[in-house]
């Protein structure tokens, strides 16, 4: 009996959290569907203006190009992130050597330099050599992060050493060893890493605000801040354009969701 | 190791290093030479004497007051957050669970969501006329100004925070969960230990090194918060609820930017995030 009632206290707990989780998700969804003066009004049910506030929304901003910015940062960051820093974690296993555990534990180090400490700096490098505006200043700092080093080394432990043994022994190159039997079997941490990364570019706020000053150029979360900063705010609009910047990272996150799980527990092993 | 593996070794680590040096380390050390420098704009002198900016940051009562507001944020919405996402965790960890694929999705959701997003329906969810005094009105509590009053903005701010991150933290607390040995657990029942006193004493004991990693990370997260002040409370009302990279942000990027000031508040931020990192290490190592 008391089994059960604690059972229940459990199952009690949950419920409220979630709840709590996916009403305000709940909350966006069904404002976009219905006007300003019905969302202030808490009209909890969907209506019929999706139409009208997509309408008003891609007459105010140009949401298509934003859309196409956000995703071009977030694929090309996470395409290149998992190559150099899948490709670095696998050498500071497979290559172990003294002096580069030094510098690993250097690189880890960086973890701890806020971005703030080098955001205004990062900004004079990029204006120097001209590439304020462009989207490759916003990947660029993005790449290489000591988080991601970290979690393919971890997980390379698991990776058995006889394989590549084996694979030298049949005359295959290091680089192709890598290629052709590392990266397919480590699937999960690359899903893991790609579920991360792709989430942190997409989302980032900051360095994309910092560094993409024309007004022309923009993402998708800098859309949506833009769109209620005006005096008066349409909030069934704001509220489609705010899902439209949500939808993406939550797909990738629902797709991949059970790999992102196995990879973290690979790596925190 | 032979001579040609181990430069191999070097050359695949090559880029991700050099990356690293290039974006994190090298503007770390410009930092600080810019922040005992003075000017507006690009034309910049060192200042007299060298550490003006950081003298000046002492009488700056904006800075102080975004510093306090930081601090409140990381005292109280740190410690809440991590009990509540090992609950979770230990909850979902539970053999016996239904629906566990649900629970575990519904919780982590929050997390893929972006800062700028989120900040927004809250935004509209506690407006004055919004649906959070709708819901209070039908218990027959009087509206809020959640966002004009300084206590209820740092309030939803918080609330804010705890519903984007926890869920996050679950997903390492329960991988953690997932190495520990469950024999230890079954141990402890058997010694006639209750799930509390497991709980506390058998299961958060082996957790030390995902508690270490989350308090840090967490810490660093909110020494650096921005997204939310700028978008869910925009720093008010007045400056009330202004993290301190949002100051930053305001005295380096808007209207007369000053490098050299903002180059000093950063390195502010920079020691603290060390300085807790630094104790949270140490308390964590700590055996018993």
């Amino acid at each position: 009996m008391i089994r059960k009632l604690r059972g229940a206290g459990g199952y009690a707990f949950l419920t409220i959290w979630t709840l709590f989780s996916l009403f305000p998700l709940y909350f966006m969804a069904v404002s976009a569907t219905n006007t300003s003066q019905a969302v202030l009004s808490s009209r909890l049910l969907p209506g019929l203006e999706l139409f009208n506030n997509a309408a008003k929304l891609f007459a105010a901003q140009n949401v298509g190009a934003a859309m196409l910015s956000s995703f071009a940062i977030a694929v090309g960051t996470t395409i290149l992130a998992l190559i150099v820093t899948s490709i670095a974690g696998y050498a500071f296993e497979v290559y172990h050597s003294r002096g580069k555990d030094v510098l690993m534990g250097v690189l880890l180090l960086a973890m701890m330099i806020p971005f703030a400490a080098t955001m205004i700096p990062l900004f004079q490098m990029f204006a120097k050599i001209g590439m304020v505006n462009s989207l490759f200043a916003v990947i660029i700092p993005a790449i290489s992060t000591p988080l991601l080093i970290l979690l393919f080394r971890q997980s390379t432990r698991s990776f058995p050493s006889e394989l590549v043994e084996a694979a030298r022994m049949d005359g295959l190159g290091e680089l192709a060893i890598f290629a052709r039997i590392y990266v397919p079997t480590m699937r999960a941490t690359f899903a893991a890493a790609g579920v991360i990364t792709f989430l942190t570019a997409w989302n980032n706020f900051l360095w994309p605000r910092v560094i993409l000053i024309k007004n022309d150029v923009q993402t998708m979360p800098m859309l949506i801040s833009n769109l209620s900063a005006g005096y008066v705010t349409d909030y069934g609009v704001l509220m489609l354009a705010v899902l439209f910047a949500s939808l993406p990272t939550m797909i990738v996150f629902f797709v991949l969701q059970r790999q992102f799980a196995n990879g973290i527990t690979g790596a925190i092993k | 190791m032979d001579r040609r593996l181990n430069l191999t070794g070097w050359g695949f680590l090559l880029p991700a290093a050099l990356l690293i040096v290039i974006v994190s380390f090298v503007p770390m050390i410009q930092a600080f030479i810019l922040s005992l420098q003075t000017g507006r704009g690009t034309r910049l002198t060192f200042a007299d004497p060298l550490w003006y900016n950081y003298q000046r940051l002492l009488g700056d009562e904006i800075f102080k007051q975004t510093l306090l507001n930081t601090f409140i944020y990381l005292i109280i919405q740190v410690p809440i957050m991590l009990v509540l996402a090992m609950i979770l965790a230990s909850l979902l960890n539970n053999p016996r669970l239904k629906w566990k694929g649900f629970w575990r999705t519904a919780i982590f959701l929050p997390a893929a969501v972006s800062l700028v997003s989120y900040s927004l329906v809250f935004r509209t969810m506690f407006a004055n006329d919004g649906f959070v005094n709708d819901a209070i009105g039908i218990f027959g509590v009087e509206p809020v100004n959640w966002l004009g009053e300084p206590n209820t903005a740092r309030f939803v701010l918080i609330l804010g925070l705890l519903w984007r991150w926890t869920g996050y933290n679950m997903i390492f607390f329960l991988a953690g969960l997932q190495n520990i040995d469950s024999s230890t657990i079954e141990a402890a029942r058997i010694d006639g230990a209750n799930a509390w006193q497991t709980f506390w004493r058998v299961t958060v004991p082996q957790l030390r090194p995902i508690i270490v990693l989350t308090a840090i990370m967490s810490t660093n997260g909110t020494l650096q918060l921005f997204d939310e002040s700028w978008n869910l409370t925009k720093g008010g009302p007045a400056y009330a609820s202004m993290t301190m990279s949002h100051y930053l942000y305001e005295i380096s990027f808007q209207r007369n930017p000053n490098f050299g000031y903002g180059a000093a508040l950063s390195y502010v931020i920079l020691i603290l995030v060390a300085i807790l990192a630094f104790i949270q290490l140490k308390v964590g190592d700590k055996r018993d």
